[in-house]
């Protein structure tokens, strides 16, 4: 692969939220970046007919835990990014939350390093907001940007101290580093394993109140107020936190959000007869809170489409479904289950690649989101109408812990270019 | 499909056969099967009357009592039933366990499968553990309390007992007081009683309430005495002495002073020929004063004794001795 000169895509539907492209063309990559199409096709060139597929900017999924390091029998940057790259995404941001926390320069360069040499996919990672995500005393954010880090959160568990976040989002602030929010009053929500309400009830398991999450988002809203720093709420699961989120956006205030594909595909009825594959951290809500995520993925109150890609084993999720651990699988799935949302009617395909791409990007300040001319070679294939069965055998992720087996999902990425080098290819 | 309480199980002209190689919860019993259940229960009540307490009905077969809480009274119950028929029983209580030692729940019940079992009777303080066992073992799995979930022979035992004294169950109105939120028992006897046609009606503080109980089948009442009032059955529930990451109530003290059971409270609202119950252990003063413990409706004490006929019964059932499984 590495002495092919051009890659060509053929006949495909260009699609660019960033130029409002959406139209029948070619693209033509040229030593990792995207050029303008010309008369003819160089020597070694390597040409895809991609007819009847759409040819968009690389997706990116600003929130994955990729495990490494520290749990690599649950995933490893090269697995992930792996996974990531069979279901599209040429980049990831990754979660501090490793062992060790990525609270340092040292362990963002290891990443760093490690997704250099083995990794299928751009990976962006994500500092700890305090040390050791303890909650007490912040990370030094300006050795982590300077390593490169993108952005800030001890995801996985809230900030308990309000004080420490809003200081968190100043010195974030100071060094152009995203304060991203996990968004949990911890005193509602402890010993809970699902949502609060009549299943939790049925299968007498401790719920997590929607308050729970509302309470911490209007928290964050109102310290990004007072601060005036851009800040984002991971993983939004309820309408509740959505309509918070929606009034702050209208009155100015720097929040962007993301929610994911579990959200607004499943609801509580999922948990069924206490399958921990159900169970994530918020938890799967209901009915009317998948309504309210799908209404806000339409109208703007969601910025980005994430997977919260959490890998474990099986150690951790053949349990008694209060032990289990919280957390699925999704980047193998994320984009089937989007495209789902399009044929819906719910979002139409720019505002699609919009959420899954160039937002992304533009929220964390980094390459790609367009395939304007002179723009990053990360480029994704999507053939819409590919169906297929979401098998345990197919996941290229470490993990398994995934809602969606055995689901016949349609939609997938047939082509997925990073930087000019084909880290996926089904088009064969 | 009714059975009367007259009916013999065994003389019964139906096409029903009791199915369930697992008890769960009630949640998956029919109409027919709880009558069933009730009937073998009663046909089986008279041995523990007997001078010689036991019948050879699962002589040879194993069960083992798997106890991940502390429980007397349950162990001991199905203990005794399954020596009632003849049964050998072993008992693991969590501490002697594996459990401790990181193992998990899957590892520890293949481990017992290994010795080849008949039946694992499991309390546990997870909700949905014997689930998860029943899916990993072939022996039969009996329910004895699973977290906050479910606490079948419980409620059967309770509906055993109601019928006795009322006859019938359909059209009674049922009233469960106390920690409704947190109590396996009450979470059972809604489901129970609401499938035989009771009107359930539970109350107590509203900390104590969760939302979707009127989804199980029971009617939420502002005040103890609007859910005693023409009651037939009251029942109360243990209140936990302590919980110290939830604060539910203030005070043992002003509990019973607002939601304990009492005569004068009985006598106000209550059906004059009210039936009084309790799971057990009570703490005497707090959810029922000891006038009405010990009073002319109680029947905390045959409900302990119906206990022992309805776990032979479950025995018995899961054991497929009718040809179910052989």
């Amino acid at each position: 692969m590495a002495t092919v000169k051009m890659i060509i895509l053929q006949n495909g539907r260009l699609l660019d939220p960033v130029t409002g492209v959406d139209t029948e063309g070619d693209l033509w990559m040229e030593d990792g970046v995207i050029v303008s199409p010309r008369e003819e096709i160089p020597e070694n060139s390597q040409v895809f007919d991609v007819r009847g597929k759409w040819i968009v900017p690389g997706l990116i999924d600003m929130h994955v835990h990729l495990r490494e390091p520290g749990e690599e029998y649950k995933e490893t940057i090269k697995s992930g990014t792996m996974a990531a790259a069979a279901g599209g995404f040429t980049a990831v941001a990754c979660m501090p939350n490793t062992t060790p926390v990525n609270d340092c320069a040292s362990v963002t360069q290891f990443i760093l390093e490690t997704a250099a040499r083995e990794g299928s996919a751009r990976v962006y990672p994500v500092g700890a907001i305090s040390k050791g995500s303890k909650g007490a005393g912040l990370a030094e954010y300006g050795e982590l940007k300077e390593a490169g880090a993108v952005a800030v959160t001890d995801d996985g568990l809230p900030v308990f101290d309000s004080q420490l976040m809003r200081r968190a989002m100043e010195y974030a602030g100071s060094h152009d580093l995203l304060v991203m929010s996990h968004s949990e009053e911890i005193a509602l929500s402890r010993n809970g394993s699902m949502n609060e309400g009549v299943v939790s009830t049925r299968l007498g398991l401790r719920g997590i109140p929607v308050a729970a999450e509302a309470i911490m988002v209007y928290r964050e809203i109102a310290l990004a107020e007072l601060t005036g720093q851009r800040t984002h709420i991971a993983h939004v699961s309820t309408a509740a936190a959505a309509e918070l989120i929606a009034q702050a956006k209208a009155r100015g205030v720097r929040i962007t959000a993301e929610t994911t594909p579990h959200y607004f595909t499943l609801t509580e009825e999922a948990v069924g007869d206490y399958d921990t594959n159900a169970k994530m951290n918020p938890p799967l809500r209901t009915e009317a809170d998948r309504q309210a995520i799908r209404k806000g993925l339409q109208d703007g109150t969601f910025d980005a489409i994430t997977t919260d890609h959490a890998p474990h084993s099986v150690l951790e999720k053949e349990l008694e479904f209060d032990q289990a651990a919280n957390g699925i699988i999704g980047l193998e799935t994320s984009l089937a289950l989007a495209l789902a949302l399009v044929r819906d009617g719910v979002i139409d395909a720019l505002r699609m690649v919009e959420l899954m791409s160039s937002a992304p990007a533009r929220i964390l300040k980094v390459a790609g989101g367009t395939i304007a001319s002179g723009s990053v070679a990360d480029v994704t294939v999507v053939d819409p109408g590919k169906k297929f069965v979401f098998t345990k055998e197919s996941i290229l992720s470490k993990g398994k812990n995934s809602p969606f087996l055995d689901w016949e999902l349609q939609g997938k990425a047939v082509l997925t270019v990073m930087g000019g080098r084909i880290t996926h290819n089904e088009l064969l | 499909m009714t059975l009367s309480i007259e009916g013999k199980h065994k003389n019964v002209k139906t096409t029903y056969r009791f199915t369930h190689k697992h008890i769960l919860g009630i949640e998956q019993l029919s109409v027919a099967d709880i009558f069933h259940i009730l009937d073998t229960a009663i046909s089986f009540k008279e041995i523990s009357n007997r001078p010689i307490k036991k019948v050879p009905t699962l002589k040879g077969k194993t069960i083992i009592n798997f106890f991940f809480e502390p429980s007397t009274r349950t162990r001991l119950s199905f203990e005794i039933a399954a020596k009632r028929m003849s049964a050998d029983t072993f008992n693991i209580a969590a501490s002697t366990s594996s459990a401790t030692k990181g193992e998990t729940l899957i590892d520890t019940a293949l481990n017992l499968q290994a010795m080849n079992p008949d039946i694992i009777i499991i309390r546990h303080g997870s909700s949905g553990a014997p689930g998860l066992l029943a899916r990993h073992v072939a022996a039969s799995i009996l329910n004895a309390g699973d977290g906050t979930h479910e606490h079948p022979s419980q409620a059967l035992l309770d509906m055993m007992t109601v019928r006795e004294h009322k006859g019938n169950i359909e059209g009674l109105k049922v009233a469960i007081i106390g920690d409704i939120a947190h109590s396996r028992v009450a979470h059972s006897d809604i489901l129970g009683f609401s499938k035989l046609g009771a009107e359930v009606r539970v109350a107590g503080p509203e900390t104590f309430m969760v939302p979707g109980l009127d989804a199980l089948g029971a009617k939420v009442c502002g005040s103890v005495a609007e859910a005693v009032t023409d009651a037939d059955v009251v029942m109360a529930l243990r209140i936990q002495k302590e919980r110290q990451d939830d604060p539910l109530i203030p005070s043992l003290r002003e509990y019973a002073q607002f939601y304990g059971i009492n005569h004068n409270l009985l006598q106000k609202y209550a059906h004059p020929d009210v039936l009084v119950m309790h799971p057990g252990p009570i703490n005497r003063g707090v959810e029922m004063n000891p006038d009405v413990a010990d009073g002319k409706g109680s029947v905390i004490l045959e409900q302990v004794t119906n206990g022992v006929a309805v776990r032979m019964a479950l025995l018995y059932l899961v054991m497929g001795q009718e040809g179910g499984r052989g």
